[in-house]
């Protein structure tokens, strides 16, 4: 059997492959929060929370509603997005004109009530949530048996991710986004609604954490903490790749899940720290991330 | 300036008398310790402007080294704090030079993503017993003959310590060097543009209240006889934060006000309500942020000022 570093060849990319299933989801996560920032000026500490509610909206939907995965794909975002609507429109808005860091500490609070409330509604266990019928069984790679589930969630992350960069970068909506994150008073002058398109930026950024939410629900157990320690990360990876970046923050999402995947086979004990070890590197050689540019 | 010395006057008759009054004194040393934690964070929210998402980090390391080092080496009482906060204080410096590099909201990304590394370096390593956390850890003696096992004396002995951190940290602030920390508040380009270092200023206030931080911890590892993960958490963190607005970040008093308040709700709520205490403190930090950001004693001064011209 092929071994490198006395570590067998197939648990290399084993755990390559399931690093790059956290990576999708690392990605997903860190392309919201990048679009939210990159607009809003916000860092967005609920993002985690949304993310949790994504997978609670699937997960209540199927036990009490029989609502399945697909709808679930499509409704769990559309719901929680319209929560973060609201959300931005009666807080949000308000701290604008102060310092930013006061739309962190807002959401932080809004993170912790969102658990709070879902843990007394659901106790502080995990549910599981079945994987859905026409994606179970596997695929056999050779070095490992893939779960179908789980290069679907690969799959579906690089198309959304990809969507995402096309709506921003190559459409008229998207050079509006940009324009206005560059210098919203002008575009505002120009006659384009900036107060609405932050408010459907802020509600998309947050669908897109209840969708990786809902796609994560099937592998991961669903908890009101499952996004708390997730988020940390998720900011990791944000500064890694640089505040605002989109293809920073897709890039360095997928890239990092890797990384860690690797950890996991070289020396496990370091896989929990791995992604703030890389980000402190990367601020002492390129302080503005790696795909960041210098102010 | 009468005013002042009268309201430190109370406080400190209020303080001494405090276990006499009925009260725990193990509750009024938690207190003081989360007191203490609070003034070591304001010197750099308030005074400097620096928000830092991952204070924990240095609270909770300093908190099991000192216990680990009472309860496992077998150090003195004295020694086993100099030990923690020593360690707080390179964790500071460390953390510290990374993040002071980025501003704002970067400062704050960083320092909470260094802080949750901190977190899992005790979850993992052996000294901090991981998820059980350390257990029974003795008080000990002060100079081998006062036993400070007597929680009246430890309480007396923590005042002390406090009143100490509060008086340098007041020192601190009025002091040329937290002159300097001022005007780097108020105007960071203008403070570099004047030919200060503005990141050794800010370093420096770092490693400053990451070390009382650390203080804070090792004593109320002392306190309780324990240390568990969730001193080195985030949620610490983020309680650490809440005090210091809710009080009023700048002030002196603030901190201890908002110390007060968020660990009598805690210790009072937490029975009564269980997981709803999580969306008490989340609602209150909604609160804070859309329409107290000045906290109590900032709002009182901003009323008096008003009444005075």
């Amino acid at each position: 059997m092929t071994t490198v570093f006395g570590v067998p060849l197939a648990a290399i990319l084993g755990q390559m492959m399931l690093g790059l299933v956290n990576g999708a989801f690392y990605a997903l996560l860190s392309l919201g929060l990048a679009v939210i920032f990159g607009l809003l000026g916000v860092v967005n500490f609920a993002h985690g929370a949304f993310y949790m509610l994504g997978a609670f909206a699937a997960y209540i939907g199927l036990a009490s509603f029989g609502v399945n995965y697909w709808w679930a794909l499509l409704l769990a975002p559309l719901a929680v997005g319209l929560v973060g609507i609201a959300m931005e429109r009666l807080l949000l808005r308000h701290l604008y004109q102060v310092e930013p860091v006061y739309g962190l500490l807002l959401t932080f609070g809004i993170a912790l009530i969102a658990e709070g409330v879902m843990r007394s509604q659901f106790g502080a266990s995990g549910k599981s949530y079945p994987v859905p019928p026409l994606l179970q069984g596997g695929l056999n790679l050779g070095f490992m048996v893939l779960p179908v589930y789980r290069a679907w969630v690969i799959l579906a992350s690089l198309i959304v991710c990809g969507a995402t960069w096309l709506l921003i970068e190559r459409t008229r909506l998207g050079s509006r986004l940009r324009a206005a994150t560059e210098n919203a008073k002008l575009v505002q002058a120009f006659g384009i609604n900036v107060p609405l398109l932050v408010m459907f930026t802020y509600g998309a950024g947050v669908a897109l954490a209840a969708l990786a939410g809902v796609l994560a629900a099937p592998v991961v157990q669903v908890s009101p903490l499952m996004g708390s320690e997730l988020v940390i990360v998720v900011f990791a990876v944000v500064v890694i790749g640089g505040m605002g970046s989109i293809i920073g923050a897709i890039v360095s999402g997928l890239m990092l899940g890797l990384i860690e995947g690797l950890t996991k086979v070289i020396y496990p004990e370091a896989s929990n720290i791995v992604v703030f070890v890389i980000m402190a590197v990367v601020l002492i050689w390129r302080p503005a991330g790696l795909f960041g540019k210098e102010q | 300036m009468r005013a002042q010395i009268a309201v430190y006057g109370v406080l400190a008759a209020v303080a001494l008398i405090a276990p006499f009054l009925g009260l725990y004194p193990v509750f009024l040393m938690k207190i003081l310790c989360f007191a203490m934690f609070a003034c070591a964070f304001n010197l750099l929210l308030g005074f400097t402007k620096m928000l830092s998402f991952g204070h924990a980090a240095y609270f909770g390391a300093s908190a099991y080294v000192t216990g680990w080092l009472v309860t496992v080496q077998g150090w003195g009482t004295i020694a086993g704090i100099l030990g923690g906060v020593a360690v707080a204080l390179l964790l500071g410096l460390v953390i510290g030079a990374i993040a002071v590099r980025r501003q704002g909201i970067y400062f704050a990304m960083i320092t909470l993503a260094l802080g949750q590394l901190v977190f899992f370096v005790c979850l993992q390593a052996n000294f901090t017993g991981g998820e059980n956390g350390l257990q029974g850890i003795p008080r000990g003696t002060l100079l081998g003959v006062i036993g400070l096992g007597n929680d009246r004396i430890m309480y007396y002995f923590v005042f002390a310590v406090f009143a100490a951190v509060y008086v340098l940290i007041r020192r601190i602030v009025h002091s040329p060097f937290g002159q300097v920390l001022r005007a780097i508040r108020a105007n960071e380009p203008r403070a570099i543009s004047l030919g200060y270092k503005v990141d050794r200023y800010k370093l420096v206030a770092f490693v400053l209240s990451a070390s009382l931080s650390g203080l804070a911890g090792s004593l109320k590892a002392l306190v309780l006889g324990f240390v568990t993960l969730s001193d080195v958490s985030q949620t610490n963190s983020g309680e650490v934060i809440l005090m210091t607005l809710l009080g009023g970040s700048g002030t002196f008093l603030g901190p201890l006000i908002g110390a007060n308040v968020v660990v009598t709700l805690q210790e009072y709520l937490s029975d009564l309500v269980g997981a709803w205490v999580s969306v008490i403190i989340g609602a209150i930090f909604v609160v804070c942020v859309l329409v107290f950001r000045r906290g109590f004693v900032g709002e009182i001064q901003r009323i008096f000022a008003q009444r005075a011209r």
